[in-house]
């Protein structure tokens, strides 16, 4: 079953499948409540298609993808802040969160953000440029495993007490009440529909997206990197250039993830982008099976789930019971939910022919 | 017979102690070159600076152009090539997809970016070149300790390295395999200068063209097998006690 998938009809059927299973199933089933809580954990699933690649294929444990992720969801809301305010007062009004903080001029840097194309270009653009520099200063230096790993979650942190202290961002309160997404009423049921269709559609190409890479010659020198970078280097490829790529990639796919985010749950604040929610989508790769294609968006959405679903029932518990499914995973099933299928095979024959020969 | 690679007065310093001391080496093409000495001579020191990993005073010329200074992977691209001393190859790709990476230094953005269509020639010349013809989709991981050193090797012929520099390539072999491996240095040898980091003293005078022997970080000898054999100050730091003390013997 698994070698079909791997063929190119396979891997039509597979997408063939998905999709059947986002825009007919799920719509068909789900309550207006429930689709849109499922395309906010699909955000989530995006974020983890690219973690699984940095990571799970490039070996670089990014810890601090909320930076993206915020990145990604601050333009998104200024242009949707921005979009609230002209339509209620004219071009140049100041949104209404910075009237009660008493700001009364706009400042310079929210001007562009009135064009859409403008925002769209920013939320392409800047995340995956500041990452190509991080990646290019910190790759370069050959920083990598535990090094990096806290490098990234620092920078979340960072970025996090960086937003609380602005208060032309909102502060510590984050952007919110969003009226329209391109002029379209985000209360409008039909239109909150349309948002889930756009992000499973976007869900659907990042997974494209990321299946090529993993196929090509790239992805396989990646996995090279991961497993021997001295080697790579000692023939003749700048390890660091491919690493900045699948980095700047994930980079790319948390800042859009943190687009849509926006106009679907309707508030961004340091809260969802700090250091614990940049564990939280870690998480979801790390049981999902990080080196898989899928793995990382099934993790994804099943913490998610468990997350809604358990904070539901018991508040409280849900903190422990996220830990205690990650310490479960690394002890029992390093190579994540994923992995099942090969492991239970391994049980089967007790040794695998890998270790017969090693 | 060109010369391919020349070394003059390396020297590499850790921290005040000197690992290499003054170093001159020359390897040419058409040879088999090994590097012996004595635990702590400086061999592997001596190939780390060559290769731009260790810093190194002294210079180091391929074709004309000083590779001092110049990074690692600009080194590689001149056609200096290394194996380690314990195989390093890329365990969960397979054998093609080693080969195939390690013959594509230099490609294009478009061209990484896409999907293998074919295997390039060389790579499949190489496989059966090298002996794993038949393991072309086998995961490199699962390879005999032997096989990963000729992978390794192999990755270096179809990199188009004429300067290759290879750290104890016979460590853990058995007698066959060492045979091959020989046999496969002279072979590949025909055009390239391999230069061979070795302790068999067997294996050194079965296959060596020629024989620098670093003892203390600084050139003790070089020669042809029969000339480094004879040299008196050799045996005594290298061959050492066996002879010391079949005269002890001797004149007791």
């Amino acid at each position: 079953m698994f070698k079909f998938f791997g063929t190119r009809a396979g891997t039509w059927t597979g997408f063939a499948a998905a999709a059947l299973v986002l825009f007919g199933l799920a719509p068909l089933v789900m309550t207006g409540f429930r689709l849109g809580l499922l395309a906010q954990f699909l955000c989530y699933a995006i974020v983890a298609v690219g973690i699984g690649l940095a990571w799970g294929r490039g070996g670089m444990l990014t810890l601090g993808q909320g930076v993206f992720f915020g990145m990604g969801a601050y333009l998104m809301a200024m242009h949707l802040k921005m979009a609230d305010a002209e339509f209620r007062n004219g071009p140049g009004a100041v949104p209404d969160f910075m009237e009660l903080a008493g700001i009364r001029e706009l400042p310079a840097y929210w001007t562009p953000f009135s064009s859409a194309g403008f925002t769209i270009a920013a939320i392409l653009i800047l995340p995956t440029a500041f990452a190509v520099l991080l990646g290019l200063a910190v790759f370069k230096r050959r920083v990598k495993g535990a090094y990096f790993a806290i490098l990234s979650q620092a920078l979340a942190g960072a970025f996090a007490i960086l937003l609380i202290g602005q208060q032309s961002l909102g502060g510590f309160n984050g952007l919110s009440r969003f009226r329209y997404f391109f002029g379209y009423n985000l209360d409008d049921p039909v239109n909150q529909q349309m948002l889930y269709f756009i992000v499973a559609g976007v869900l659907l190409v990042v997974v494209a997206v990321s299946l090529q890479l993993r196929r090509s010659r790239y992805g396989e020198l990646l996995v090279a990197v991961r497993d021997a970078e001295e080697r790579v280097r000692f023939l003749g490829y700048d390890a660091a250039n491919v690493k900045v790529v699948a980095y700047a990639v994930a980079a790319l796919f948390a800042s859009i993830a943190g687009a849509v985010f926006v106009p679907i749950v309707g508030i961004i604040s340091p809260a969802s982008i700090g250091i614990v929610p940049s564990i939280m989508f870690i998480l979801g790769v790390a049981i999902g099976g990080r080196a898989s294609l899928v793995g990382p968006v099934v993790g994804a959405l099943a913490v998610a789930w468990a997350q809604t679903a358990l904070s539901e029932q018991f508040p409280s518990a849900w903190t422990y019971a996220q830990g205690l499914l990650f310490i479960l995973v690394i002890a029992l099933l390093p190579g994540g939910i994923a992995s099942i299928a090969s492991v239970a095979k391994r049980f089967q024959t007790k040794r695998t022919p890998v270790e017969a020969a090693a | 017979m060109s010369v391919a690679l020349t070394c003059k007065n390396i020297e590499v310093d850790f921290d005040g102690f000197k690992a290499v001391a003054g170093v001159d080496l020359e390897l040419a093409r058409g040879e088999v070159h090994f590097l012996i000495g004595p635990n702590g001579a400086g061999k592997t020191t001596l190939v780390d600076a060559i290769t731009g990993l260790a810093k190194y005073s002294g210079s180091v010329v391929k074709d004309g152009e000083e590779l001092r200074g110049k990074k690692v992977h600009h080194i590689a691209r001149k056609g200096i090539g290394r194996t380690f001393q314990t195989a390093t190859v890329f365990e969960n790709l397979t054998v093609a997809q080693n080969l195939d990476i390690a013959a594509g230094a230099g490609r294009s953005p478009w061209t990484l970016l896409r999907r293998r269509r074919h295997l390039p020639q060389i790579v499949v010349d190489t496989m059966e070149r090298i002996g794993l013809k038949d393991q072309a989709e086998t995961p490199a991981g699962v390879l005999a300790h032997g096989q990963k050193q000729w992978l390794e090797i192999g990755m270096l012929l179809v990199g188009d390295a004429d300067v290759l520099l290879l750290d104890e390539p016979i460590a853990g072999m058995g007698h066959d395999e060492r045979e091959t491996t020989g046999l496969l240095l002279h072979d590949i040898a025909a055009d390239r200068a391999v230069a061979v980091v070795e302790h068999d003293m067997d294996f050194m005078r079965a296959f060596a063209s020629r024989v620098t022997v670093l003892h203390a970080g600084a050139v003790l000898a070089s020669g042809s097998v029969d000339d480094v054999s004879g040299d008196a100050r050799v045996q005594e730091v290298y061959l050492g006690t066996a002879t010391k003390e079949a005269a002890d013997a001797a004149t007791a």
